[in-house]
């Protein structure tokens, strides 16, 4: 019963998650804003791996394999970006 | 499912069979990671280089019913890791129950997500069919890369539901094997949609 009660510690803890990012869409925080939005989406993203894809108790390997998908990920996204984020900057 | 259950002579034993299956589905998950990764890298390029245009058309979206359907895949993905702890406990019925609860909130999603798509055709922001409010440029790339996106995770939302089903009929059995190898799969599968919404809702429709 101990799993039942994560699980649904998690969803509110999501639940809650997304109420937050949609109350910080209105916030006036300009430029701040896409950091905020997406510091919350890894957030839900950490408590949907680890509980409901239960990481938590998979083995290194395993964890490794999902992991895979998100190393290539930042890899492709910090050359897109570095590229295009810097075109500015030399004359 | 007895096919899962009995051991297959590549593997020395039933425990790394198993393994090897959460172990092929989490690596094709990770390629599906990526291909949402190209066009959130696409998405991130025009949001960089056209913020003006971006935000306007981000806050077009009607981002209420999206937040809506982010509770529904939420709730929906809270279900169906309930559904595999009944299946590890041995409650094969309950576990039925709880994959038709969460079928039925995935069906929720596609509804409401047509509805949206409905809404925008009216509002006259769909590129080439109803573009009588579009502005063309930025404005036409982000409805474009809006249509992708969501298309193809209504998709896979379409076949996170087929995998949910097949637990009933006519892999019905696997809800009995309770190492849950094929039900774990299947939540894997459901779970990593709802992740890949979880960056979406916040690119498409939260950037003002």
């Amino acid at each position: 019963m101990k799993a039942v009660r994560t699980i649904l510690v998690a969803w509110v803890a999501l639940l809650a998650l997304l109420a937050l990012t949609i109350a910080a869409s209105f916030a006036p925080i300009g430029q701040v804003l896409p950091f905020v939005s997406y510091g919350i989406a890894i957030a839900k993203t950490a408590i949907v791996v680890w509980i409901f894809m239960e990481m938590r108790v998979r083995d290194g390997l395993q964890r490794i394999a999902l992991a895979t998908g998100f190393a290539w990920l930042a890899i492709l996204l910090i050359l897109v970006l570095a590229d295009n984020l810097t075109r500015g900057w030399t004359p | 499912m007895n096919e899962v259950r009995r051991l297959q002579p590549q593997f020395p034993t039933l425990a790394r069979q198993r393994d090897a299956d959460h172990f092929g589905m989490l690596i094709f998950l990770s390629t599906e990671v990526l291909i949402f990764g190209g066009i959130f890298a696409a998405l991130f390029v025009l949001r960089a280089q056209h913020s003006a245009e971006y935000a306007r058309s981000s806050t077009q979206m009607h981002y209420w019913l999206g937040g809506i359907n982010t509770a529904v895949l939420l709730t929906s993905s809270a279900v169906v890791a309930l559904m595999v702890e009944a299946v590890k406990a041995g409650a094969a019925r309950l576990a039925k129950w709880l994959i038709l609860g969460a079928i039925a909130l995935g069906l929720a999603f596609v509804a409401i997500k047509f509805t949206e798509y409905a809404l925008e055709y009216r509002d006259g922001v769909v590129p080439l069919l109803s573009p009588a409010h579009l502005h063309a440029g930025p404005d036409t790339l982000f409805m474009d890369l809006y249509f992708v996106a969501t298309g193809l995770h209504a998709l896979h939302v379409f076949g996170g539901l087929t995998l949910l089903g097949s637990l009933i009929w006519p892999f019905g059995r696997a809800r009995r094997d309770t190492s849950a190898v094929f039900a774990g799969n299947a939540a894997l599968y459901w779970h990593l949609v709802d992740v890949i919404w979880i960056f979406l809702y916040p690119t498409l429709y939260l950037a003002r």
